[in-house]
């Protein structure tokens, strides 16, 4: 029978299945941070357990570590103990632990393509909801809470309910100035915060298959913010590229062999999706989110909506209450909003050619006297890269801040914090409320366009300042 | 798990749609590594002003509330970021089960392991649950029927996938389960995967 990508990765790693479509699921590989570790280890102790397969995990820090001063010791104690007691449970357990200052170190998402630990036909889990980033590479790859944490440390499985399927097929070529960030904050705004609940998302078409792995990754780890855990994209000879030569990547005869298996992992021509939806690339321009969802976007040359045309009553109070914590008034252009802060960095947009589109913009001025801009690399691999390439001079004499890798302001669990009020130009991927500090206010865009708004002081259409 | 059967109790009505694990759950305080006690932490920044005062008006706060078990809550709760602390917080709080339209699929599953039950109604019907909890009406989950019975004893059905109801009517551990039953499975399984893909054993 013909079946989709999903399918025949969910088969791949039925240990038991049952007819109603619950099964358990083998997962091949986890990644482990400091945040959602420390309860899942306790569980372990208490119960008196062991990890089935420590090979099969990875841990890093990144949600809590500092992004400069990596010197001296963590100043907050709570982090500190939170970084500590990581390493110290990665060490009881055998797990492989890549500390503070291994050069490995960086943003789970991040450095799991990088080493070649993400691979292809694999199931890959994390205690973090963009865990759907790895699904770029062909991998059945979702977040999980603490408890499955400590489940498939303990047993290297886990009971799932099979997600139904949906593919989005995206053709047509992107303008200038236009990103995989564009287009995954057009997805999200087409299906809405719950359009992808229950739903594992295949993207394919030529836009997808254009894109590179940094795209794709970007385009995957967006899923989420549409409610579905896991996106997908079919391996391809762009895939096996990035991924041949990495550390962690099979090598000689193995590698040969794996590729062949790869190739092998996509939808069949005639497998039926539950859902499927179409999106022309061509009609996307540069997008900036305006509200306290990610589906809350439009295009910098559009506004925010005014609550008084909302279809229903309930979404008029869902954008009255977004246009409130925004401090924006109904129908407010959104080019021309003055910022006060940008960050570049994140799992969404913390890669080398994030930097790149990010410096490429930053080379042609002076960060606006009003703004304070940093740019966090994803890892230490995307640092040193950037730094080979002279990314990190042009930021610094064009007055960004150059850090150490980590998700600061993606979600101000270190020490970088907004104050309250202050509006922020951010490549992260979620503008919830209070997400970077109390009651500071992010717009999600891509890199260029957070560069162009550090350079301009305030939001403003990439395209326009490329001229 | 603490398991459930049925719970006759306040509803406190938290309308308003992607109310996400963020708000039920703010980032600073995920430093705490502790699985207990985050009670104080509960929409926090909805809860408290600045200056620590609580916020009169914020549902979980006012007098009529207090002993809620129940939250009634507007379309995709817990939406959002993985943390299963919004999932501890609210249980130490004493919330044993929540109603939406639709949930986090990650929150959802999290409630499922720590004895919290998530119900999922129509908009109409959480609609008027929304409307009965601002009354101050207690509301029935009842797992065992998988119904929800309002205070005019009308009775609204709702599904949970049957090994999550099993699970949480007898307050099974999952792990315990999974060892006791599925063992040698695995270890099948292990032993196929490592001849089908030997790369991903390398190392073992
Ligand atoms: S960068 Fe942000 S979204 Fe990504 S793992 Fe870190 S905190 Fe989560």
């Amino acid at each position: 029978m013909a079946s989709t990508l999903y399918e025949k990765l969910w088969a791949a790693h039925e240990v038991e299945a049952s007819p109603d479509g619950v099964s358990l699921l083998y997962i091949d590989r986890s990644l482990i941070h400091e945040v959602s570790s420390p309860q899942a280890f306790e569980g372990l102790r208490a119960a008196g357990r062991g990890v089935r397969r420590p090979q099969a995990h990875l841990a890093v820090a990144d949600h809590a570590v500092p992004t400069r001063d990596r010197g001296r010791p963590i100043a907050d104690p709570l982090a500190r103990e939170q970084v500590a007691l990581l390493a110290a449970n990665a060490k009881a357990f055998h797990i492989r632990h890549l500390g503070l200052h291994d050069p490995r170190q960086g943003i789970v998402h991040v450095i799991g393509p990088e080493l070649g630990f993400t691979l292809p036909g694999m199931t890959l889990v994390c205690g973090d909801s963009h865990t759907s980033t790895h699904g770029a590479f062909g991998a059945l790859a979702f977040g999980i809470g603490a408890s499955e944490c400590e489940c498939v440390l303990a047993t290297q499985t886990l009971r799932q309910t099979r997600a139904k399927t949906l593919r989005l097929r995206i053709t047509g070529a992107l303008g200038l100035g236009v990103t995989a960030k564009d287009l995954t904050l057009s997805v999200v705004a087409a299906l809405g915060a719950t359009g992808g609940v229950g739903y594992a998302i295949e993207y394919c078409g030529e836009t997808v298959d254009g894109l590179s792995m940094e795209g794709r990754m970007t385009l995957c780890n967006m899923s989420i913010e549409a409610g579905a855990r896991m996106g997908l994209i079919a391996p391809d000879e762009t895939t096996f590229a990035y991924l041949k030569g990495r550390p962690m990547a099979p090598a000689g005869a193995s590698w040969d062999a794996a590729v062949e298996a790869w190739r092998a992992l996509r939808s069949d021509a005639s497998a039926v999706f539950d859902r499927t939806l179409d999106l022309d690339a061509g009609a996307i321009a540069p997008r900036v989110t305006w509200g306290t969802s990610p589906d809350q976007s439009a295009p910098v040359t559009g506004a925010a909506p005014d609550p008084a045309q909302a279809a229903s009553e309930a979404d008029r109070r869902k954008i009255a209450r977004a246009l409130d914590y925004m401090g924006l008034a109904p129908g407010e252009r959104l080019e021309g909003l003055a910022i006060d802060n940008v960050f570049i960095g994140s799992c969404t947009n913390g890669r080398i050619e994030d930097l790149r589109a990010a410096a490429g913009v930053a080379r042609r001025g002076r960060v606006d006297a009003r703004v304070t801009a940093i740019v966090v690399p994803g890892s230490g691999a995307v640092k040193r890269q950037a730094e080979a390439e002279g990314l990190d001079r042009i930021f610094r004499e064009a007055g960004f801040e150059w850090r150490d890798p980590g998700c600061s302001l993606c979600v101000a669990m270190n020490n970088d914090r907004l104050e309250p009020g202050k509006r922020c130009a951010s490549t992260s991927n979620r503008n919830f409320e209070g997400r970077q500090g109390i009651g500071a206010r992010t717009h999600l865009m891509s890199p260029a366009m957070a560069a162009a708004a550090a350079l301009a002081g305030h939001i403003t259409d990439v395209r326009q300042a490329s001229r | 798990m603490e398991s459930f059967h049925t719970l006759t109790a306040i509803a406190a009505p938290l309308p308003g749609a992607n109310i996400d694990t963020d708000i039920i759950f703010p980032a600073r305080f995920l430093l705490i590594t502790a699985k207990r006690g985050l009670r104080r932490y509960a929409f926090y920044e909805w809860r408290y002003a600045a200056d620590g005062a609580p916020i009169a008006e914020f549902v979980l706060n006012r007098p009529a509330y207090q002993g809620a078990e129940i939250l009634v809550a507007g379309d995709n709760f817990g939406c959002g970021s993985s943390r299963e602390q919004a999932c501890w917080t609210l249980r130490d709080a004493g919330i044993r089960a929540v109603i939406s339209t639709s949930f986090g699929e990650i929150f959802r599953a999290n409630c499922c392991k720590n004895g919290i039950v998530p119900v999922t109604v129509s908009p109409e019907v959480l609609q008027a649950l929304l409307d009965d909890a601002a009354r101050g009406e207690v509301l029935t989950v009842d797992l065992e029927s998988q119904v929800v019975v309002r205070s005019n004893s009308e009775r609204i059905g709702f599904l949970l996938e049957g090994w999550r109801r099993e699970a949480l009517l007898n307050g099974w551990d999952e792990v315990d389960l999974i060892l006791n039953s599925s063992t040698a499975a695995i270890a099948a399984h292990e032993a196929r995967a490592r001849r089908a893909s030997p790369w991903l054993f390398e190392g073992d």
